[in-house]
């Protein structure tokens, strides 16, 4: 063992990563195939982006004038039809002088949302400030308190029905959906056969026809002067269909928990509610958050069926809105640009919230 | 506790055994015959292991202890509640009966302090700060205390099957159970489990214990049986079984597992 020291050479300095050139040099132009697609991209973006630039900003006609807009066609976007339609818009038939309840209806609701949103606000009481919160939103949408007028639920419509649709489908039918996944598993066979049939049945048939069934077709069956109102139908018509998605969704949640975790909780002297509550549903439900997540954003969106029952919420108050307005009705486009811009917010708004709420409950596997 | 300690100081008059086996059968699906006519008597403090090949049926034989598994014929009395679909029974019986398994099956969601509470709080009923003090005690014990906050999977294996220990004995059990508690551990983290597992047996407990270690069998057990085929082949104590065992299958397995 008399090997002599033989020093190796040293090895390069690294290079520099970090950077905007490093960046592009490394992302962009790495080999001659990226190379080509960089500089034929940034040709198709050099050709293309004055004339989005140019119909989106610097030609758009801002002010609410029609002339002005008519005078703009097919050069500027006519950003004046927001600018005269957006109440009736956002809050479509909900009365005029009433539309501040609305308003404050929704930011009551979005508030609740949010804390709702946080983990550290996951507490018992949060489920009683729902419940008056609930109250206090119903109350000004409905009226008829505190000297409030009343405003039956036709007229409403816009921005606060598809957040109120929304929210309150996704808050019924997430539990709903965790109650049929777990009947799914039951042992006791007509526990399952139901929820077997209820799942079935419902993903069977697309939610247009829900929605109508739930608006036309139950009132028939209902005994005469017996009347439920069409926004409650609705809702439950949503919930059902929502419900049995997201059940198959948690089923894969609830397959993918070891039998040994079960076990476990057995020996530990746990009932099977117990075992649901604390052990199996904390980790099945944090595995499908993605999928979960996905559900929501698009009973968001399926919200805007619910015109095929007369009831406008944002995407029916926008047609409401310019359908019936000649002058107008020509710049729809911008009417759709404006929606669009409203959903994406609330949908990436959601989607983010998802891959937080994904760190915030996977911490026990980092090591 | 001091009938228990009196119980493992005369383990050849126990009175009442604490389980008893009466002719148990049982089948997976409609074919497999997994448990054959078992008659056991266990009694109070003693300290078997269960040996066998695989698939001889001694893990489904104590996980008949606390119910994980049915059976369908026979009788099985742990300390004088029997065994039926009676749901009060089982629950009875499961607060008695602590089980280590060869997984560990830990909470991974929960911390380790977490994984101990949940059953004497949810269970027990016990407050929150009685819950942890005994997780603590029970943590001491297994000589682990430190790592109370972590989770599950930022300790090593060795760790989590003490861990495991830990929480089956958070209930106070009269009998603990273990389903082969070293197979899944690096060769140099066994000892670290057994050293429990063996300071454990002189307090006196009544345990159950398939394994294959038969270092561990020497040290504790009193009895050793050696399963095959759903059935017990035999039973002895162990400087007798490993030194004179009876039957062939018995002496043929032990070459195998001592052979090198």
């Amino acid at each position: 063992m008399s090997a002599v020291f033989q020093p190796i050479a040293a090895r390069p300095a690294p290079v520099k990563l970090e950077g905007f050139v490093p960046w592009v040099r490394r992302n962009l132009l790495s080999n001659w195939r990226n190379t080509l697609t960089t500089v034929l991209a940034g040709a198709l973006i050099i050709y293309w982006a004055p004339t989005i630039v140019n119909w989106l900003v610097l030609q758009a006609i801002f002010k609410p004038s029609a002339e002005a807009c008519q005078a703009a066609r097919g050069v500027g976007a006519c950003w004046g039809v927001v600018a005269e339609k957006y109440r009736l818009i956002i809050f479509g038939r909900y009365p005029y002088e009433q539309q501040w309840r609305p308003e404050v209806a929704t930011l009551l609701l979005l508030g609740m949302l949010i804390v709702s949103c946080m983990r550290a606000f996951w507490k018992p009481w949060l489920g009683a400030v729902w419940v008056a919160g609930l109250a206090a939103f119903f109350a000004l949408m409905i009226g008829g308190v505190m000297g409030l007028e009343v405003v039956p639920t036709d007229r409403w419509g816009g921005l606060p029905l598809t957040i109120m649709l929304a929210s309150l489908s996704i808050i019924f039918a997430f539990p709903l959906a965790i109650l049929i996944a777990l009947g799914r598993r039951s042992g006791l066979p007509a526990i399952r056969t139901f929820c077997v049939i209820y799942v079935e049945l419902i993903r069977g048939v697309p939610l247009i026809s829900v929605l109508f069934m739930a608006s036309f077709m139950f009132p028939l069956f209902m005994p005469p002067g017996l009347s439920i109102d069409v926004l409650i139908r609705v809702l439950v018509g949503i919930t059902l269909f929502a419900g049995a998605y997201m059940a198959e969704i948690v089923r894969g949640g609830l397959q993918a928990i070891p039998k040994g975790q079960i076990e476990a909780a057995q020996s530990l002297g746990l009932s099977y509610w117990q075992t649901q509550r604390k052990i199996v549903l904390p980790q099945a439900l944090a595995l499908v958050i993605p999928g979960i997540v996905n559900n929501f954003i698009g009973i968001f969106k399926d919200t805007s069926l619910v015109t095929i029952v007369s009831l406008y919420e944002l995407t029916g108050a926008l047609g409401l809105a310019l359908n019936s307005d000649a002058d107008w009705r020509p710049f729809k486009i911008e009417g759709y640009l404006f929606i669009t811009a409203i959903y994406f917010v609330f949908c990436f708004s959601m989607s983010r919230y998802s891959l937080w709420i994904e760190k915030q409950v996977n911490v026990s596997k980092t090591r | 506790m001091t009938e228990q300690k009196q119980a493992a100081e005369h383990p050849a008059h126990p009175g009442q055994p604490i389980i008893t086996f009466d002719k148990v059968n049982k089948w997976y699906g409609n074919n497999f015959h997994v448990l054959r006519d078992i008659n056991l008597k266990v009694a109070r403090g003693e300290r078997i292991v269960i040996c066998g090949p695989s698939g001889s049926g001694k893990s489904t034989l104590i996980r008949c202890i606390n119910r994980l598994e049915e059976h369908q014929e026979g009788h099985i009395i742990v300390d004088g509640t029997e065994l039926t679909d009676d749901v009060k029974a089982i629950e009875k019986i499961r607060k008695e009966v602590g089980m280590v398994f060869q997984q560990f099956n830990l909470f991974p969601h929960l911390t380790v302090l977490e994984n101990l509470t949940l059953s004497p709080m949810w269970v027990g009923k016990m407050p929150k700060k009685d819950a942890e003090e005994r997780a603590m005690t029970q943590l001491k014990r297994v000589r682990i205390a430190e790592q109370a906050n972590k989770y599950p999977l930022q300790l090593s294996g060795g760790q989590q099957q003490r861990v495991a220990i830990a929480r089956a004995l958070c209930l106070t059990p009269k009998i603990m159970l273990f389903d082969e508690p070293t197979s899944a551990l690096d060769p140099e983290m066994i000892k670290e489990v057994l050293d429990v597992m063996i300071e454990l047996a002189k307090g006196g407990i009544t345990m159950l214990c398939v394994t294959h270690e038969m270092g561990f069998a020497k040290a504790v057990a009193n009895r050793v049986i050696f399963m095959d085929q759903g059935q017990i082949v035999e039973e002895n104590d162990p400087h007798e079984f490993f030194n004179n065992p009876k039957s062939d299958r018995t002496k043929d397995f032990l070459s195998k597992i001592l052979g090198h």
